[in-house]
């Protein structure tokens, strides 16, 4: 096997905030993402999951280098990534906000052949525009709308848009920073079944963010999930959504409800409550500790390191071995 | 019909974009459509007028040296000051040199502004830094004395006058836009341009320009007034343009020295001017309207 597309290693991005005040208030360094690895195989979609403010829109962006990292390393074909330009051929990313990441005075053409003019300065206008129809109908919009502007689509329109910004230079991979979440219920699946045909066609790549656990178990191959920074569970989709270890995706998955009332009733019942600790004070120990239902003495001493808990399945929890009876 | 041609048949697809939606709200708004088409009336006859006229700014009639009522045989349609000379066409050349000014330094004043703003606002930082404690410096310098000292250095003309007003100008400009920039700044699609990797310039150029455009728009048509009464303040302490070319400021300034005896002098001038003043408000106002940022 050769090397994987993309090898992340204890990769870290803290932000320096002043904390009480403009004037007196100190910086403190928050720890949006903290030790976080994987890899990712061509090809291969990685699910990653974790609540609002777990860091996974900042680990995505650590990615493509859109924000600085801390430390940690970051690998593209087993080698150190090329200079950013370069980089940024090859990595591309999709946000969230369908319409706010359209330049609002652009037409849909112009944003779709920006990547173009800015790596491709050797094409003429017309194969400029003969490129952004190819790829207007890649993504299922009509090549006749290329002259239309953001405010002129719906959501599920301009997502495609930015997908057709995303996949224009022909990247290995693009992150999908939630892109569905803000679309209605109804064009979601219309989106992700598209990211899945580009990717099948295209052979991309996907770092896939949200926070929907079914969305995530529909594209992924592999799902991370994130807590405060940092990775709670690194596991096949299938052996993580059969036997998740972790209390936390444990209650991520209580949360879900199944269709089958069969096995939602059989389902362990893990309750969580509270709310998730500010980053800036993250508690001792396992960071999950305040919420978790296991939690004993131990979690508040001593980080549990990510272990391996069987094949290809990575934990962070001293306790994952226990209560495995409910499986 | 194949699906090629289904293509080509919708082709003419076009978009609507936000400065034609603006346009078009823009003449719907009574006010400003109205300042706008006054507007060009007095642009026009300003620049063109003084030619049609009988008589020119700086000719004397002889015959009429003290201030001529209203005299349509004569040619004087609106009379004449107190040295004989027409009134309508030293009002029209007047206005000329004052919006030629108010324009011209604007355009000045825009430039810089922008430029700066933008820079400062994108780039941040020591750069941000940098150009904005410039900024806070030039706004305490006493723009009289600014402009005396100019005058005293390079000898009294035109180019320098608007050179002054708009080195004075652009500071309130760079303001708004840096402010904006920052806004925009942290937009998702500033973050897209990067990530399609455009380089800081670029960005800039693309993105940043185009968005402030509208506030920066409606900030000139407020503008061009201020600078066009900064001049006949200037004018007013001599410091303007030199006789026998005028201005609406020194006209004004004229008219106002013979109140008494002559009204009519000081009356023409003065509404020309305040008429242009209100135009460019209403204007100013109306584009705001239409350019409401409701950020779609
Ligand atoms: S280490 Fe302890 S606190 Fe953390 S998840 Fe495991 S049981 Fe819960």
């Amino acid at each position: 096997m050769s090397a994987p597309l993309l090898q992340v290693k204890d990769l870290a991005v803290h932000y320096k905030v002043r904390a009480g005040g403009v004037l007196w208030g100190k910086y403190q360094s928050l720890k949006a993402l903290d030790g976080v690895s994987f890899d990712l195989k061509a090809g291969q979609t990685l699910g990653i999951v974790g609540e609002s403010g777990c860091g996974k829109s900042t680990l995505g962006r650590a990615i493509l280098q859109l924000v600085p990292a801390t430390s940690g390393t970051v690998a593209w074909l087993g080698a150190p990534p090329p200079e950013l330009k370069a980089l940024r051929r090859e990595m591309q990313i999709v946000f969230q906000d369908p319409l706010a990441s359209l330049d609002p005075r652009m037409t849909a053409g112009d944003i779709i052949a920006e990547p173009l003019r800015n790596y491709r300065k050797d094409l003429s206008r017309e194969q400029i525009k003969a490129e952004v129809r190819k790829v207007m109908a890649q993504v299922g919009l009509l090549p006749s709308m290329i002259n239309r502007y953001p405010h002129e689509f719906s959501g599920g329109q301009c997502q495609r848009i930015g997908i057709g910004r995303a996949i224009i230079l022909g990247p290995k991979l693009v992150v999908c920073d939630e892109p569905v979440s803000a679309l209605d219920v109804s064009i979601r699946a219309q989106v992700i079944n598209l990211l899945m045909d580009l990717q099948r066609e295209l052979g991309l790549a996907l770092v896939f963010i949200s926070h929907d656990l079914a969305v995530i178990r529909h594209i992924s191959h592999r799902v991370l999930v994130l807590y405060l920074g940092k990775a709670m569970e690194l596991a096949e989709r299938e052996s993580l959504y059969a036997a998740p270890r972790h209390p936390y995706t444990q209650a991520l998955m209580a949360a879900v409800p199944i269709p089958d009332p069969e096995k939602e009733r059989a389902k362990p019942r893990v309750i969580v409550s509270g709310d998730i600790p500010s980053p800036l004070y993250p508690p001792s120990g396992c960071v999950f500790r305040t919420r978790c239902p296991k939690a004993t003495e131990i979690c508040a001493q001593v980080e549990p390191p990510l272990e391996s808990a069987g094949q290809d399945h990575m934990v962070a929890c001293h306790h994952w071995r226990d209560g495995r009876g409910r499986d | 019909m194949t699906a090629n041609e289904a293509m080509e048949a919708t082709e003419v697809i076009g978009g609507r974009s936000l400065w034609q939606d603006a346009g078009r709200r823009l003449l719907g708004n009574k006010a400003a459509a109205t300042g706008l088409v006054i507007l060009a009336v007095v642009a026009i006859a300003s620049f063109v007028g003084p030619y049609l006229l009988p008589w020119s700014y700086d000719q004397i009639d002889w015959d009429h040296i003290e201030a001529l009522p209203p005299d349509i045989a004569m040619g004087h349609y609106l009379g004449t000051d107190s040295l004989g000379r027409d009134l309508l066409a030293r009002t029209l050349v007047g206005g000329r040199v004052s919006l030629t000014v108010g324009i011209l330094a604007t355009t000045v004043a825009l430039l810089i502004g922008v430029t700066v703003g933008a820079v400062a606002g994108f780039v941040g930082g020591r750069t941000d830094q940098l150009l904005m404690r410039f900024v806070d410096l030039m706004y305490s310098v006493p723009l009289t004395f600014f402009v005396i000292i100019l005058m005293v250095l390079f000898g009294r003309n035109f180019t320098l006058m608007f050179i002054a007003i708009g080195a004075v100008e652009w500071l309130t400009m760079a303001r708004i836009v840096r402010g904006q920039t920052l806004a925009l700044r942290g937009k998702e699609f500033i973050e897209a341009a990067r990530a399609s990797g455009g380089s800081t310039p670029a960005i800039i150029w693309r993105h940043i320009v185009p968005n402030v455009l509208g506030v920066v728009v409606v900030y000139v048509t407020l503008t061009i007034p201020q600078v066009i009464l900064l001049e006949s303040f200037l004018s007013f302490l001599g410091l303007g343009v030199q006789e026998p070319m005028t201005s609406w400021g020194m006209l004004i300034n004229d008219g106002a020295v013979e109140l008494q005896i002559n009204p009519r002098t000081l009356i023409v001038p003065a509404a020309f001017m305040t008429v242009t003043l209100f135009c460019f408000n209403f204007l100013g106002d109306g584009l705001r309207d239409a350019l409401d940022p409701k950020d779609r």
